[in-house]
């Protein structure tokens, strides 16, 4: 298990360290403001705060040492002129993912926005691009729009380590993009996917991953926790199949995370379907699969299991190792050392937790 | 504002539009434009310019009038929890 979790929750940046059997807050930056993404860079070390301030705008911080000192660099902005929609100038609105380039490119980082930009940085985040291939892809201005969000928002970027400029990237609501050359041609991979609440559930965009996974140890396995339930391909997103439960709760959500050593073995935070957004039946569970989706187990020990309204957003699910973490939208941590079996919890008083991930 | 930077302070500006003195205020504090007007040049949704105590119209193009020695200010809304 990386021993720190970072958070970013709706009123500041968070670090919980594990160390003498014990966790602690480590750092607490950005107190007050709203932290829509905390990221930590495993090829530096770099952490990088996301904020999305009510009244100033969208920016963004970064930290060399772990948080002790922050630096502003500009944050993503859209060319003058550019316009989500005929007559709506596109500025930054959020930044919703954030994903570094990998080990060959070492300077290159990727941030994803609402409404519905991709951009990418080669100087190690000091100059963040538009891309424009995807902005001006035929089917945006049409055929993409909000979910969870007013306008359309890229929250999921997925790079392949064996070949980095191959990327995967989750639009709500668009679906599922792939590039296999950093970003200058884009194919849409959204076949086998269902968008019910579409006039056509089966029209060619306005799908709905709510978040995009691949499998570390074989990253042409993908996972989705969509908003039509629980997709997952194995041929690199070519092909999708919904593998969520008819009746259990392994169906709707928002987060999803998948082990590090098996591709088989996911997990996904239930809540209730989309007209209340609570947790299930007033009970928190995770539930797991340990065989790519044909049986799901829910697993509470440890978790409230009466009058609970918890749930979990789309970022605030991570796995590494034996160890999950999970941040809830009523500021309560969970820390499971044994993939899930057992729950213990980490903080009752957290504010509203937006993101989590494991780092050194 | 004087959060994120430190040194602000009343300041007399030159320029003959709100435009000219975003981008005055911005040179004497980097970035600080960024957080009043974004990057299509509008205002952001939840601050207000006030110029001899009047709200401004033109929150797209800041193009309301002023004089030589009016008093620009600038606040956020307040809101939130």
């Amino acid at each position: 298990m990386q021993p720190t979790v970072l958070l970013g929750t709706r009123k500041g940046f968070l670090a919980w360290h594990f160390s003498k059997n014990r966790w602690q807050v480590e750092n607490l930056s950005f107190e007050g403001l709203p932290v829509s993404i905390a990221y930590a860079d495993s090829r530096t070390g770099t952490w990088w705060a996301c904020l999305d301030h009510g009244h100033w705008g969208v920016k963004l911080h970064r930290s060399a040492d772990r948080g002790k000192t922050w630096e502003e660099v500009k944050a993503p902005a859209y060319p003058e002129g550019e316009e989500i929609k005929e007559g709506i100038p596109a500025a930054t609105r959020y930044i919703w993912a954030m994903a570094n380039g990998g080990k060959t490119f070492n300077s290159r980082l990727w941030i994803g926005t609402d409404p519905g930009g991709l951009f990418l940085s080669e100087d190690a985040g000091n100059n963040f691009e538009l891309v424009e291939s995807l902005w001006k892809h035929p089917t945006r201005k049409d055929g993409w729009f909000g979910g969870g969000r007013d306008q359309p928002g890229i929250h999921s970027i997925v790079v392949d380590p064996r070949n980095e400029n191959r990327i995967h990237i989750g639009i709500s609501c668009a679906g599922v993009f792939e590039t296999n050359d950093a970003g200058k041609t884009w194919a849409i991979r959204n076949k086998g996917m269902r968008a019910d609440f579409l006039p056509d559930p089966n029209a060619e965009t306005g799908y709905d991953p709510h978040i995009l996974v691949a499998a570390p140890s074989d990253p042409d396995i993908l996972w989705q926790q969509n908003h039509c339930g629980i997709f997952r391909s194995t041929d690199g997103a070519k092909n999708w199949i919904d593998v969520g439960e008819t009746d259990g709760p392994a169906r709707f959500g928002f987060a999803m995370a998948v082990a590090d050593d098996n591709p088989d073995q996911a997990w996904v935070a239930p809540a209730n379907s989309d007209m209340t957004r609570t947790a299930v039946q007033g009970a928190l569970c995770i539930c797991r699969t340990d065989d790519g989706g044909k049986s799901w187990k829910a697993l509470r020990k440890g978790l409230p299991q009466e009058n609970c309204f918890d749930i979990v957003y789309r970022h605030a699910l991570a796995a590494s190792g034996d160890a999950l973490v999970f941040g809830t939208t009523t500021g309560n941590l969970f820390f499971s050392p044994d993939r899930g079996e057992n729950w213990k919890v980490l903080s009752n008083y957290l504010p509203m937790v937006y993101s989590v991930q494991f780092t050194d | 504002m004087k959060r994120f930077f430190s040194g602000l302070k009343e300041t007399t500006a030159q320029g003959t539009s709100l435009k000219e003195i975003l981008n005055e205020m911005d040179t004497n504090y980097p970035g600080i434009k960024s957080y009043i007007v974004d990057e299509q040049g509008s205002l952001r949704k939840h601050v207000n310019i006030f110029i001899d105590g009047q709200l401004i119209s033109d929150r797209t193009s800041l193009s309301d009038p002023f004089s030589k020695s009016s008093e620009i200010y600038i606040m956020q809304a307040l809101s939130g929890g």
